[in-house]
């Protein structure tokens, strides 16, 4: 990183860029594998893992649950709770399963900082997919749950369906969602990131133990109410569109 | 001492990114204005805290929203360099 300020301030081991690691031709464009992609792998897999070894549990499940059996059964049932309580009774059995998914991904991806690992929620490439399953997610529900015509009414909203002023501000604030979602999470872990960098990188000498309490700010606090954050935001607007029932 | 054009640009790009970090007054006085409104709402209805705080994070980590683009352009004026 070939950085005039920085450099100037004694530090070239401050680091918290996406590097590439293969590169590949693709359609004429040079496309690169980065550590981004990666560290996705890393969380994928131990999802995976989990998701299996909550299998194996759940198959001899006691009457009486002990262990692992317990720790799946908690996690299942806040999430379940956290669903329900936003959703309404109508919505959430539909996306219950996909809350709970990005919910674990997206807190392990932002404690993943804490192992090492630079979090895949730092990259703007998975914030904004993210976003964008919750934007098809929006428009999906929202036009197989309500008729055409009350659409049109809530683009037009302040202004009566005949008079559609309103409708292209309406159709800026809709694109905002995706893109205010995902910023917000990305900015939220990328600062993270980026002061850990700074701290490990300017006060090397100084940095032993008390970088602990940062870590517990910026990695656990900061990135759990993000995850909250975003998977509360996206069940609010996703419900938005059942009201009428 | 010459200063070239680029140089020129990487000064100006330093002092405009400590401008634009100005944005995170806004929402410092956003978080504290819902903190201390539910700091009262906890103190008026003490049984209903874990409600009362969970809506208030979630009001916070929206409000924060702003400050972060401010933290965002800081951040690509510094390290990406658009403008050079």
């Amino acid at each position: 990183m070939n950085n005039a300020i920085l450099m100037s301030a004694g530090a070239d081991n401050i680091d918290f860029m996406i590097h590439g690691i293969i590169s590949y031709k693709l359609f004429g464009q040079t496309v690169w594998i980065t550590t981004s992609h990666v560290c996705i792998l890393i969380v994928m897999l131990l999802m995976i893992a989990l998701a299996i070894a909550a299998n194996r549990a759940m198959k001899h499940a006691k009457e009486i649950p002990e262990g692992f059996q317990n720790v799946i059964e908690l996690m299942v049932e806040k999430l379940d709770g956290v669903v329900y309580g936003t959703m309404g009774k109508i919505a959430a059995p539909k996306f219950v399963n996909y809350i709970s998914t990005i919910f674990v991904f997206i807190l392990l991806s932002n404690i993943s900082g804490l192992f090492g690992l630079r979090p895949p929620t730092a990259d703007y490439g998975t914030t904004f997919a993210l976003g964008l399953i919750t934007f098809c997610l929006i428009h999906i529900t929202q036009f197989k749950n309500l008729p055409m015509k009350q659409i049109w009414t809530d683009m037009c909203s302040p202004l009566p369906p005949w008079l559609p002023i309103w409708f292209p501000i309406n159709l800026i604030s809709e694109i905002a969602v995706p893109v205010s979602l995902s910023l917000r999470l990305f900015a939220n872990v990328l600062s993270g990131t980026v002061m850990m960098a700074l701290v490990y990188g300017l006060l090397s000498k100084f940095a032993y133990f008390w970088p602990g309490a940062l870590h517990a700010y910026f990695d656990l606090f900061s990135g759990a109410i993000q995850t909250y954050v975003f998977c509360m935001l996206t069940m609010t607007y996703i419900s938005q569109n059942y009201e009428t029932e | 001492m010459n200063i070239t054009g680029e140089d020129l640009i990487l000064a100006c790009s330093a002092i405009g990114a400590g401008l634009a970090v100005i944005a995170g007054i806004g929402p410092g006085i956003g978080q504290g204005i819902a903190a201390g409104h539910g700091a009262a709402a906890v103190g008026r209805n003490p049984g209903a805290k874990g409600d009362i705080m969970s809506t208030m994070l979630l009001g916070q980590a929206v409000a924060e929203t702003t400050g972060l683009y401010g933290l965002l352009v800081a951040m690509l004026l510094l390290f990406v360099k658009p403008l050079v």
